[in-house]
């Protein structure tokens, strides 16, 4: 096999100028909050880096992930990115099919073994499911995960499939869909959370994974701080509407078409982490909130079960208008029947009883 | 729901289930068991009626007379103002009018959110306030239980982790509305066990005061 | 004969809880505002005397048997008990410091009725056995001699003789079908026999048929301060019969506070039926009559006078104009106390507290607020309509050095009357 070449030689050949090339570094820069001091560092490992072999294994997912990421129409920077990083396997955008494409793993596992990144999208069925919930070639996919994950240097779970079992999870989960880290115990996890993610958070993880070969700062969800340490509540343009306290109250309602907080419409921004609302999507085009949607916290565990899209986030999931109403009956029901019991005991010590007299009174003095 | 999330989404869902359950059970078992009891037919003449003083005082009582109010003028302001901001927070603060549209299927009009912020600072500082005088009134503290002081924290800890979600004071924001929907739960579950059912029984007992008194035609 | 018991004063107390009961302990949020409307608390600024917890036992009884959360606690043994030693020593609280005005039920913000329930905690004091001395033994002189000071119908023959023999008048005795049964207080006829010369003179001066009855002169109710219904019931009977007897149409109560309650609220209950007859309380009838105009007076007193409600006729009856007009006249310089009529302050003396030897020093330390009222006022003359509110007013004036006579408004009226009839010659 030829030697790689390193990512400047590719960009180079590829008529990027050292210019353009310096360019997305200090945009690469700027979205992980490093300082402009880091760009010449960030330049010379992006130069230098050897295209790492990068094995996609995509499970039980809609392919939403990968099409967010390529439908990125900016300059190809990104298009580039995934040039040079070796993408061994991929199966919407490799070449092969059948049993070349999975002889084309097995090789880019072996040649690279201990180096590779895996990357993941689509959860998969649990460890004690019925495996041929979901296969690939015949094989199942968490067989398949457990065989990649030997030789892997670090797992990138891409989607809120993969990063937390997501749509397939959601209930009743009929193929006990688990997320990455469920099954991945022993092996640095990234996840990268969306549905879709953003596609430059994609590719910016990637990068600074790149740069500084290893895992960038994480929060409790394993998800870098750089694009989800900061709720799209407080940096939604249109907070100053819910701190004012203006809401539009239905789509298309005067506070809509003024652009008021939809938090009223069902917007779940305050307890969602994305980058959504500074980056944007489309290459800084717009978002939900922006075209007027609001925000469906798709980076957020379990967001499918989170009660409704439409119904604002301070109202109760499950039944509890039906429970107010059972329980009151059923507490009605044993309040009468304890106070009657009582009432009926009462009764019953007041017809045995006798009189106080005098004498009685004068005997306890 | 070790995690954030699934924190929220656990008091969201099955623990309010379960705790607007204990509510409605509590308080209809003490509604009824209160009128259950019934009262004795009264053979005495009537000098005036019971319907029209009880319904009045249920009014009238609210405001305290002068005498009494210059005698305790701390009880009789700061009460006001505590109730008054806790409803306030509760009812008007339009995140809890979606809460109540979903939970009954009726909403009304809210106050602006820098509007319940306000209020609700203020009531903080009301139920401190009270918290102190109690623990140092000699009569409050006479009479004063374990109770009053249980029945003070769960009122006071919806009041400030709604504060401290609203202004995002502790991270992530799902753990701090977690905490504030949880404090709630508290609050409901210890409700119909203790004195807060004065909040749906003051009504029956002022009507039956009015009534006892309105009846010997003593004016409400 | 049976014996008085911890477990009677407990079924006593169960009898007596009812829906109004539970609504107000379910009510109480411990504010203390109750004891800022008591004077037996504002005088002696000891917090045992807060109201609500005068209450303590039958809200024990209420918790146990008659909430879901209560019945849980007891039944893991996590309840206090009520035992002869608490009920020993909330003896104190029930009588000797609360005359049952009712100023703290008047001003509870949840509107508990705490004057209604200490009545109904005093049914199990005395079913148990834990009552004062002195009520035991008015309750026992009551219902062995008709009257709770042992007073007889040959002492009171002597003052009917002395006011005919004074007004010319007669006093009608056992007299059938007249209008009104006049019934009297054993208080006032030692105290303030002017009293029944009053109401001689009055009666015929309007024209009015009465009578007393031998059967049964006595207002008072010792079984309602003490608070047993059973002899309450007792002596209401003895009313009760004498009026039916006499096929009279009403029945008076005199100037005093609780003989009105027993009689006009509590007796139909306490026999558990209507009365064939109506009952009205002395000031009822003046006012009725001057409304009437068949009430003439002439001339007004002219110093500086106040009057003294009792809580027993103004808060617990509504009865508070009515003594207002009678005032206006024969007065011409009347002074309200600041706080009169519904939020008057108790004498201290009623519910018992008087005829409780040991309950002397209270009485006199809750008489204080009332002293206070007076001075602010500043009247050289105090009116009132009660012998037992009377009788504490002159006491506790004295006991205070306070030059201030005190007046039944009865007798003031009475002074005032037109004489009727044709010009004497």
């Amino acid at each position: 096999m030829a030697p790689r070449k390193t990512l400047g030689e590719s960009l180079r050949e590829h008529g990027v100028s050292r210019r353009g090339f310096l360019k997305f570094c200090a945009a690469t820069a700027s979205m992980m909050a490093l300082p402009p001091s880091m760009v010449p560092a960030i330049a010379a490992a992006l130069e230098q880096a050897r295209r790492p072999s990068v094995i996609w294994l995509s499970f039980q997912e809609c392919t939403g992930c990968t099409e967010s990421l390529t439908r990125s129409f900016s300059p190809t920077v990104e298009d580039l990115i995934l040039d040079i990083i070796s993408l061994d396997y991929h199966h919407t955008l490799q070449a092969a099919a059948g049993h070349q494409a999975e002889a084309a793993r097995e090789q880019a596992m072996k040649d690279n073994f201990g180096e590779y990144l895996l990357v993941v999208d689509g959860s998969l069925p649990g460890p004690d499911m019925n495996p041929g919930f979901s296969t690939i070639a015949g094989i199942s996919n968490h067989q398949m995960l457990e065989e990649a994950l030997a030789g892997a240097k670090a797992v990138v779970a891409v989607g809120t499939c993969a990063a937390f079992g997501g749509l397939p999870a959601a209930d009743p989960n009929p193929t006990g869909a688990v997320s990455v880290l469920d099954v991945v115990k022993d092996k640095p996890v990234i996840n990268v959370p969306g549905c879709p993610p953003v596609p430059m958070v994609i590719t910016g993880v990637l990068a600074q994974y790149l740069v500084f070969g290893k895992l960038p700062e994480l929060d409790e969800y394993h998800r870098p701080l750089a694009f989800f340490g900061q709720s799209i509540h407080d940096r939604c343009y249109r907070r100053p509407f819910y701190d004012k306290g203006l809401f539009a109250e239905s789509f298309d309602d005067e506070g809509a078409k003024a652009g008021w907080c939809l938090y009223r419409l069902g917007c779940k921004g305050p307890s969602t982490y994305n980058a959504c609302a500074t980056m944007r999507w489309n290459s800084g085009t717009s978002w939900p909130v922006e075209s007027g949607h609001p925000c469906l916290g798709c980076s957020e565990p379990k967001f499918w079960d989170a009660g409704s899209f439409y119904a604002p986030l301070s109202s109760p999931l499950g039944s509890p208008t039906s429970t107010l109403l059972g329980a009151g009956v059923t507490g009605a029901i044993i309040g009468g029947a304890a106070a009657a019991l009582a009432k009926k005991r009462t009764a019953t010590v007041v017809a045995d009883r006798q009189p106080v007299t005098v004498e009685e009174l004068e005997q306890k003095l | 729901m070790s995690d954030p999330m699934g924190f929220l989404l656990w008091v969201k869902g099955p623990a309010f289930d379960w705790a607007l359950a204990i509510f409605a059970l509590g308080m209809l078992a003490r509604i009824v068991e209160i009128f259950i009891l019934g009262r004795k037919k009264n053979y005495a003449e009537a000098k005036g009626g019971e319907w029209g003083p009880g319904f009045k005082t249920i009014l009238t009582r609210s405001i305290a007379d002068p005498g009494t109010f210059a005698r305790a003028p701390f009880d009789v302001v700061v009460g006001w103002i505590w109730h008054l901001g806790f409803l306030i927070a509760l009812f008007l603060f339009i995140p809890h009018v979606e809460l109540f549209k979903g939970l009954l299927g009726i909403a009304w009009p809210g106050l602006p959110n820098p509007v319940v912020d306000a209020v609700t600072a203020i009531t903080i500082l009301g139920l401190i306030a009270a918290l102190v005088h109690r623990l140092q009134h000699p009569v409050k503290k006479r009479i004063s239980t374990p109770e009053d002081y249980l029945v003070w924290a769960v009122t006071f800890l919806p009041v400030l982790t709604g504060y401290l979600a609203y202004h995002r004071l502790i991270n992530p924001y799902p753990l701090v509305l977690g905490l504030h929907i949880l404090s709630v739960e508290l609050f409901l579950v210890v409700f119909p066990f203790t004195k807060l059912t004065h909040a749906f029984t003051a009504f029956i007992a002022r009507w039956y005061n009015g009534a006892i008194f309105g009846r010997k035609g003593v004016e409400s | 004969m049976s014996e008085l018991s911890l477990q009677r004063g407990l079924d006593a107390l169960r009898a007596e809880i009812d829906a109004p009961v539970a609504a107000f302990f379910s009510s109480c949020v411990h504010c203390g505002l109750c004891a800022t409307a008591c004077p037996f608390y504002t005088e002696t600024g000891d917090p045992k005397y807060t109201p609500i917890l005068k209450l303590e036992p039958l809200r024990l009884v209420w918790e146990a048997e008659y909430t879901i959360w209560g019945r849980i606690k007891s039944s893991l043994g996590l309840s206090r008990k009520v035992t002869d030693a608490m009920l020993e020593e909330w003896e104190e609280l029930l009588y000797d410091s609360c005359s049952m005005c009712g100023r703290c039920s008047v001003v509870c913000p949840v509107g508990n009725d705490i004057q209604y329930m200490v009545r109904k905690s005093r049914e199990g004091m005395v079913a148990s056995g834990h009552t004062p001395e002195g009520l035991v033994g008015a309750a026992g002189r009551a219902i062995r001699t008709g009257s709770p000071m042992g007073l007889q119908w040959k002492t009171l023959a002597v003052q009917i003789s002395h006011v005919e023999g004074s007004s010319g008048l007669t006093v009608p005795v056992d007299k059938a079908g007249v209008d009104y049964l006049v019934l009297l207080s054993s208080m006032e006829i030692i105290n303030f026999p002017e009293y029944l010369e009053a109401i001689t003179k009055i009666f015929d001066h309007c024209g009015v048929s009465w009578t007393l009855s031998t059967d049964c002169f006595e207002a008072t109710n010792a079984g309602i301060q003490i608070g047993s219904k059973d002899i309450a019931a007792e002596l209401v009977e003895r009313v009760v019969s004498a009026a039916t007897k006499l096929g009279v149409k009403n029945v008076i109560s005199p100037e005093c506070g609780h003989a009105y309650t027993a009689i006009r609220w509590e007796g139909p209950n306490l026999i558990g039926r209507s009365y064939p007859f109506r009952v009205f309380h002395i000031i009822e009838v003046l006012d009725e009559l001057r409304a009437s105009g068949r009430l003439l007076t002439d001339g007004k007193e002219t110093d500086r006078l106040s009057m003294h409600d009792p809580c027993n006729l103004a808060r617990k009856s509504g009865c508070i104009q009515e003594q207002r007009n009678l005032m206006n006249l024969v007065a011409e310089n009347f002074v309200d106390l600041k706080e009169h009529g519904k939020y008057q302050w108790c004498c201290g003396a009623g519910g018992g507290v008087s005829s409780n030897e040991r309950a002397e020093p209270l009485k006199m330390a809750a008489f204080k607020r009332k002293k206070a009222q007076i001075e602010e006022v500043e009247p050289e003359r105090m009116v009132t309509m009660c012998a037992t509110c009377r009788t504490q007013l002159e006491e506790g004036l004295e006991e205070f050095n306070m030059d201030i006579p005190v007046v039944g408004l009865t007798e003031m009226i009475a002074d005032h009357l037109v004489e009727k009839g044709p010009p004497k010659a």
